[in-house]
């Protein structure tokens, strides 16, 4: 008591006194009414405060209330009540979902390892491909020619999930006695890579070639625009640094490995984390869009299989949001643990 | 070694020049296809004799998807969507922005926790489809009864976007705005008169990417607007493509161009009018990537 009593009195040598600190009175005074402070400092400002109430309500709304609703998992589903009605049920759809060893519990499990697979080859061949290319435009000195390149390549990334994925369907579509098969299935069957009766039975329809086309219409939408960032990083680069180089004798293939690759690191990093951290942020659109029942055994995801299951006639929404909810929590772990190796390793984070 | 230098360069400029020609040839060449399938003849487009140039060119394709009501009824809807969305979106946006670029904002971690929060950690499409419901259900309380209001009011906020609009308000100097203050300025007059002008490309690449995702939307438009004479494009479009490409609803098809033809003139419609603006706007996207929300 003593101690504490010294901080905020002061001795004053000409009475003789101690004497209370008037800072301290006022850091007194607003600890004591915080809230008091608070509401008057927001009743002075409070043409900011209220700028910020609409975005405020829409995330509260239709961000945070489907967390809310997210609970359902815990909750014995049901169509007519809302989930503060609905009886509490622990962890059985987890358990069902994880253990039960029924048609469903394997769907799921399908379901996880397509995502974890999916999100995988994608950055394995999704993510060094921009790289690559941001390294090509980088050798095109003429401005207008790595424009016109540049445009061409950003262009699929404009086109909606719809247009894309109709026209994935229409290139690689099956044939029939009528109408010959999709002309990019033609052009691969007359190359020899893919048997011409299985190209003529649609590559959509067989699970074995969802993988690729997934990731190659990925490349073909992503690529181009993903490379932005990357060419960016590389045209900031000093020519000196370059120069420096040649003149202790590297070629092109030293540079690379020397000058260019260690100064776009950072670049490359921060892109990789924000990859990892949404691996299992599958888009669901675009499955939805390409899949058909004859393809889940390698194109079902959660999301779609959430979907089919709580959307549409299924399991149910308390299976659905179990589901979703054991998905969601692993990909926050990834987004939460890559950054924090991002930070320990190089100093780059991302939030 | 002058020679050794020499021939390793060549022969990685001839490789970038090969494959990039390559690639941007690989995604040029469905588009091209698609509008040389829109306007060749039905056998050229069924037996696959369309390679890149059209044949027997028709444009009853064409004439088909604009003689349909339904057509110009989901462009317009998707105008409207564009329109009223991304204006919602962006005041809210901008609004949110400005006051949490603001230090003397109180809780000011909080807020932004709250909105970052939503970037690690979303409820998944089935929570979000109950929780659309319900406020379908409020709205059709509240009189509101057509669905597309829901769709622009209650989707396509993002966080990120936001992010992105508070970084660029705090690069604005503090002394600009002091002046305006001393000047008399109102808060919304110092971010009118201020901040708007000064941070006018973010606002613009912001505005492209919340148009475009409008523009573009499909899933929850389709899941959310029950009468389909609201439906906008992109539903529009799987729909036909979905009714077009099933074999026994196109069994008896017996016009003169190719069913598919109809298909690949729906898309090239779509994307039209994007192809008119993209040569205008491309700059502002490509700056939208080197903005990003990332802090050293």
């Amino acid at each position: 008591m003593k101690a504490k009593a010294a901080d905020f009195l002061i001795y004053d040598k000409d009475s003789g006194v101690y004497r209370m600190d008037p800072e301290q009175a006022v850091r007194d005074d607003v600890e004591k009414h915080y809230w008091r402070h608070v509401l008057q400092t927001i009743a002075k400002d409070w043409r900011l405060y209220l700028m910020l109430v609409p975005m405020l309500l829409v995330f509260l709304f239709w961000r945070y209330f489907p967390m809310y609703e997210l609970l359902g998992c815990f909750k014995v589903s049901d169509n007519v009540l809302p989930v503060s009605q609905q009886l509490f049920s622990g962890f059985s759809y987890f358990k069902r979902l994880l253990f039960a060893g029924d048609g469903l519990s394997t769907d799921f499990w399908r379901a996880l390892r397509n995502t974890f697979l999916l999100s995988f080859y994608g950055l394995c061949f999704g993510f060094p491909i921009p790289i690559i290319l941001a390294l090509f435009f980088n050798e095109v000195r003429s401005n207008a020619a790595r424009s016109v390149l540049q445009v061409l390549t950003y262009l699929p990334k404009f086109m909606s999930t719809v247009v894309m994925a109709s026209l994935v369907t229409m290139l690689v579509k099956q044939g029939s006695l009528t109408t010959s098969m999709g002309i990019v299935s033609r052009f691969l069957s007359g190359i020899g890579l893919i048997d011409p009766a299985t190209a003529n039975a649609g590559l959509l329809n067989n699970p074995a070639y969802f993988r690729s086309i997934y990731q190659l219409s990925g490349i073909w939408e992503g690529a181009g625009y993903d490379s932005i960032v990357f060419f960016a990083a590389i045209i900031a680069i000093s020519p000196t640094s370059y120069e420096a180089a040649q003149i202790d004798g590297a070629d092109k293939w030293a540079q690379m490995r020397y000058v260019v690759l260690p100064s776009i690191l950072s670049t490359i990093v921060i892109m990789l984390i924000t990859r990892i951290g949404n691996l299992l942020n599958i888009g669901y659109e675009k499955v939805l869009l390409l899949y058909n029942t004859k393809t889940y055994v390698t194109a079902d995801v959660v999301s779609t299989f959430a979907h089919r299951n709580g959307m549409a006639s299924g399991a149910g929404t308390g299976i659905a949001a179990a589901a979703e909810m054991m998905n969601n929590v692993i990909g926050m772990l990834l987004v939460i643990g890559a950054n924090t190796i991002a930070r320990k390793a190089s100093n780059t984070s991302l939030y | 070694m002058k020679r050794k230098l020499e021939i390793s360069e060549l022969i990685f400029k001839i490789l970038s020049y090969t494959l990039l020609s390559v690639f941007a040839l690989c995604c040029l060449y469905p588009f091209v296809y698609a509008v040389s399938a829109s306007i060749s003849g039905r056998a050229a487009v069924e037996y696959g004799s369309v390679v890149l140039f059209p044949k027997d060119i028709q444009f009853d394709a064409f004439k088909r998807m604009f003689n349909d009501n339904m057509f110009w009824n989901a462009y317009s809807n998707t105008l409207f969507l564009t329109l009223f969305g991304t204006i919602w979106a962006m005041l809210v946006s901008i609004l949110g922005a400005y006051a949490l670029s603001k230090k003397r904002l109180l809780f000011r971690t909080f807020f932004n926790f709250f909105l970052v929060f939503t970037m690690w950690f979303s409820a998944g499409i089935v929570p979000q489809y109950l929780n659309y419901l319900a406020t379908k259900d409020v709205f059709n309380a509240m009189g509101i009864m057509d669905d597309k209001w829901l769709v622009v009011i209650a989707m396509g906020m993002a966080a990120m976007n936001i992010i992105l609009l508070r970084n660029a308000f705090e690069g604005v100097p503090s002394e600009i705005e002091e002046a305006a203050i001393v000047d008399g300025a109102s808060e919304l007059q110092v971010l009118k008169q201020v901040y708007l002008p000064m941070c006018k490309s973010t606002i613009a690449t912001v505005a492209l990417f919340f148009g475009i995702s409008r523009w573009n939307g499909y899933f929850w438009a389709r899941q959310m607007i029950s009468n389909q004479n609201e439906h906008p494009l992109q539903v529009f479009i799987r729909l036909r493509l979905e009714q077009y490409t099933d074999p026994e609803t196109m069994a008896g098809w017996n016009e003169t161009y190719a069913s598919d033809s109809v298909i690949y003139a729906l898309i090239v419609c779509s994307i039209v009018p994007i192809l008119i603006i993209y040569p205008f706007i491309q700059k502002y996207f490509a700056k939208g990537v080197n903005v990003g929300g990332v802090k050293e």
